[in-house]
């Protein structure tokens, strides 16, 4: 057991002294500055991008106010601005008409709009502003919008969530760590990709193998070690509470509790059909998620790893006794759901945006939601549960207030507990 | 460095209405994990409700103090029934899940901006202890205006007398598990946790009795936060995931299946807590730890977690358990 605590001493120091060097070395990973910023000692931000037809307008005066709080700015040159909040409340954004151009004025929901704050600590308010007719959203636009915002959800949530599903079907563990992996990729993205500056085709790919390395070292340190010493799965499920706080805290403690950006995160939205209207990251994320979730199909289904994965997921004593080397498989599961995981974290500090220390531990649960949903330890019912809680969560911001959109997708968790234990995929004999 | 006020402030953290309340709330959690074997990391949710059930109704419907804290109360009775009856049947980790998820629903609930009117939202409320009618809880404080105690036990008139209401809420407490743990009740409920099928060969209604572990365990977890919110105004943000984990922690410290462990978990949990808190930063101002001081604050966390780690593999009773008490560990 000495090798074990050995090893996870290193493997932690080995994260804190990577991050020191990228910290201290000179490579700040701040954001990069957004216009005119006020506000900036508070962690929650409103932003926004004042464009007409795409060309951007300085100058044009933003006041925020709500909570007995008030300030104001302008936008810059690219027509950025963001204002810093003291607390996640709701907001009214007053867009000054008087410094438009000439001709130009809010089109849609007058000039003072009130803004929500989801789950996150920054929001987007965007004015739709230009010349001519009053464009509204009908309810069916806004519907298939939703709908396709949901699917982008809920592919990034099928990467995060067949890694929990894969590690709960060969080793029996919920995975509470899973969600701070999926903070780890985001982290190590910002890190090669702010920090170093390196193109984002090369540090994606970079915190994805990374993430393979983290999935690699925990698995080696810890896991297999604590397997073979026989430990519980209800142990088992606290160590990796114990793991999750750690991790957290480690990376807060590198990062800071600020909300950090990754190039391009602002790209601006095309409009594709009716009111639809996605950014070239969204369409990007989407296209990722579809070819490594294929990829990822072909090797459960067709290779000899994935066809050994699923054998332990079923019976691992008898994959065991037919010449399976389970250590060996689970490894690779490891592995997997580490580098799923910190694909996912990538894209999810593009889809809310921004990354965070604790980013991780808010989608943890909704990961959970989407496992449970299709059926624990089936890796193909993660991915329609995760579809079924990104489009649910998405969708039911039309009815219900915005920062109540996760409460849905907990209540359909426990729904299914009560009519549906096995979820959608599973099987009855698993619930014990 | 200052070792005598980091000495003061580490003997603080024996005797804070917040050590109370993670006292109670571990002791729920002895109930139910303990001695019920029931997987509960929703107990940040029981806590929230004790709390927010008696701010509310201080606040939006006027009871005098002692009905707003039996409203937390029941509030979390009632939580305990609409979360045990759909989830007890199933096994533990389904158990887990469904719980934690629960106390998120209940904190999102408290955090929405759909009911700022009567939760305060992000806020919180404030103004429930002290009311201009006199009613509030610290309008019925017995205690004369002045301060008292010697050293780092040194209090005003307000903190004593939280702290003497929640050290006589503590020991009913302990009294009450310890009673009924020697009770027929006990024996069956610690027979469920060995072996359930076993128990329900016996006639025992299983079910049944895993839910009476849950709503009293449940109970004293909202006694927790009822001590808590009598100490200091209400906010969505305490009754996060990590409050869960703290108050496992603090249990797993002292003992799961102990009457006494969790009372001296949470009271070892912050004084740990109350000594690292001042003297990481102390070393990082004085320059032996070579970080911010925000990073120093940070760390103590990263050691809770690292500390839970090692606790759970290599002493999973606790420091008071016996190790034959614990079916977790197999």
């Amino acid at each position: 057991m000495k090798f074990l605590l050995d090893d996870t001493r290193r493997r932690v120091l080995r994260i804190i002294l990577v991050a020191l060097l990228a910290v201290f070395g000179g490579l700040s990973v701040s954001a990069p500055a957004l216009g005119d910023s006020v506000g900036e000692e508070y962690s929650a931000t409103v932003f926004g991008n004042v464009k007409v037809d795409g060309e951007p307008i300085a100058g044009v005066r933003i006041v925020v106010d709500g909570g007995g709080y008030t300030a104001e700015t302008v936008t810059d040159s690219d027509g950025r601005w963001s204002i810093g909040v003291p607390e996640v409340r709701n907001y009214n954004v007053t867009l000054d008409e008087s410094t438009l151009p000439e001709g130009i004025s809010v089109l849609e929901g007058g000039a003072t709009q009130e803004v929500e704050f989801g789950l996150t600590d920054r929001v987007a308010k965007n004015f739709f502003i230009g010349e001519g007719e009053r464009n509204e959203t009908s309810i069916f636009d806004q519907i298939v919008s939703r709908f396709i915002y949901g699917i982008n959800f809920g592919l990034m949530l099928g990467l995060a969530a067949v890694g929990v599903s894969l590690v709960f079907g060969t080793t029996g563990l919920s995975n509470f760590s899973h969600g701070e992996m999926v903070t780890f990729g985001a982290v190590a993205a910002l890190i090669f990709g702010v920090g170093l500056q390196l193109p984002l085709f090369i540090a994606i790919p970079i915190a994805v193998a990374l993430s393979a390395g983290l999935g690699w070292s925990l698995d080696a340190g810890l896991w297999r070690p604590l397997r073979k010493k026989g430990l519980g799965i209800v142990q088992l499920m606290i160590v990796s509470i114990g793991l999750s706080l750690t991790m957290r805290y480690v990376i807060q403690f590198v990062i800071g509790g600020a909300t950090e950006q990754l190039p391009g995160f602002d790209s601006p939205k095309i409009n594709l059909f009716g009111a639809v209207a996605l950014s070239s990251t969204d369409l990007m994320s989407m296209g990722l998620s579809i070819v490594v979730i294929i990829a990822f199909a072909y090797w459960l289904l067709r290779t000899k790893t994935g066809k050994a994965t699923r054998a332990i997921s079923d019976n691992p004593d008898l994959a065991a006794a037919s010449g399976i080397d389970v250590d060996k498989v689970i490894r690779i599961v490891w592995i997997m759901a580490a580098s799923l995981a910190g694909l996912a974290g990538v894209l999810w500090a593009y889809f809310r945006p921004g990354i965070k220390w604790d980013m991780g531990t808010q989608i943890l649960l909704l990961i959970f939601a989407a496992v449970t949903l299709g059926g624990l330890g089936t890796a193909f019912g993660a991915l329609i549960g995760a579809l079924i809680v990104g489009v649910l969560v998405e969708m039911s911001g039309l009815i219900i207030p915005a920062d109540l959109k996760y409460v849905g997708a907990l209540v359909v968790l426990i729904v299914v507990l009560l009519v549906r234990p096995q979820g959608l995929l599973g099987r009855k004999q698993r619930v014990g | 460095m200052d070792w005598g006020s980091i000495l003061n402030n580490t003997l603080a953290g024996f005797l804070t209405p917040t050590t109370i309340a993670f006292a109670l709330a571990a002791l729920g959690l002895a109930m139910h994990f303990g001695f019920a074997g029931l997987l509960n990391f929703g107990i940040a949710g029981f806590m929230a409700i004790g709390g927010y059930g008696y701010a509310i109704s201080v606040l939006t419907f006027g009871l005098p103090w002692w009905a707003g804290m039996l409203v937390g109360v029941l509030g979390s009775v009632v939580f305990a029934l609409i979360l045990g009856i759909p989830t007890l049947r199933l096994r533990g980790d389904y158990l887990a899940i469904a719980t934690i998820a629960a106390a998120e629903i209940a904190r999102l609930l408290f955090l929405t901006t759909a009911f700022t009117d009567v939760t305060g939202s992000a806020d919180g409320l404030f103004g429930f202890n002290s009311r201009p009618d006199g009613s509030g809880f610290q309008n019925s404080n017995p205690i004369p205006q002045g301060t008292y105690g010697f050293g780092p036990f040194t209090y005003n008139e307000q903190t004593l007398w939280v702290l003497v209401f929640g050290l006589i809420v503590l020991t009913v407490a302990v009294w009450f598990l310890w009673a009924l743990m020697r009770s027929p009740w006990g024996r069956v409920i610690k027979g469920i946790r060995e072996d359930e099928e076993a128990v329900r060969s016996l006639g025992k209604n299983v079910f049944a009795y895993k839910l009476q572990a849950l709503v009293i365990g449940g109970v004293f977890g909202a006694l927790g936060g009822i001590i808590y919110t009598a100490a200091q105004n209400i906010s969505p943000g305490v009754y996060v995931t990590s409050l869960t984990f703290f108050i496992w922690t603090s249990l797993l410290l002292g003992g799961a299946a102990t009457i006494f462990g969790p009372v001296i978990g949470a009271v070892i949990f912050w004084v740990i807590q109350a000594f690292l808190s001042n003297l990481l930063p102390a070393l990082s101002t004085s320059g032996i730890l070579p970080v911010s001081t925000t990073q120093a604050s940070t760390l103590r966390f990263v050691l809770v977690g690292i500390g839970l780690m090692l606790l759970v593999i290599y002493r999973p009773q606790g420091i008071f358990g016996d190790k034959r008490e614990l079916t977790f560990v197999k």
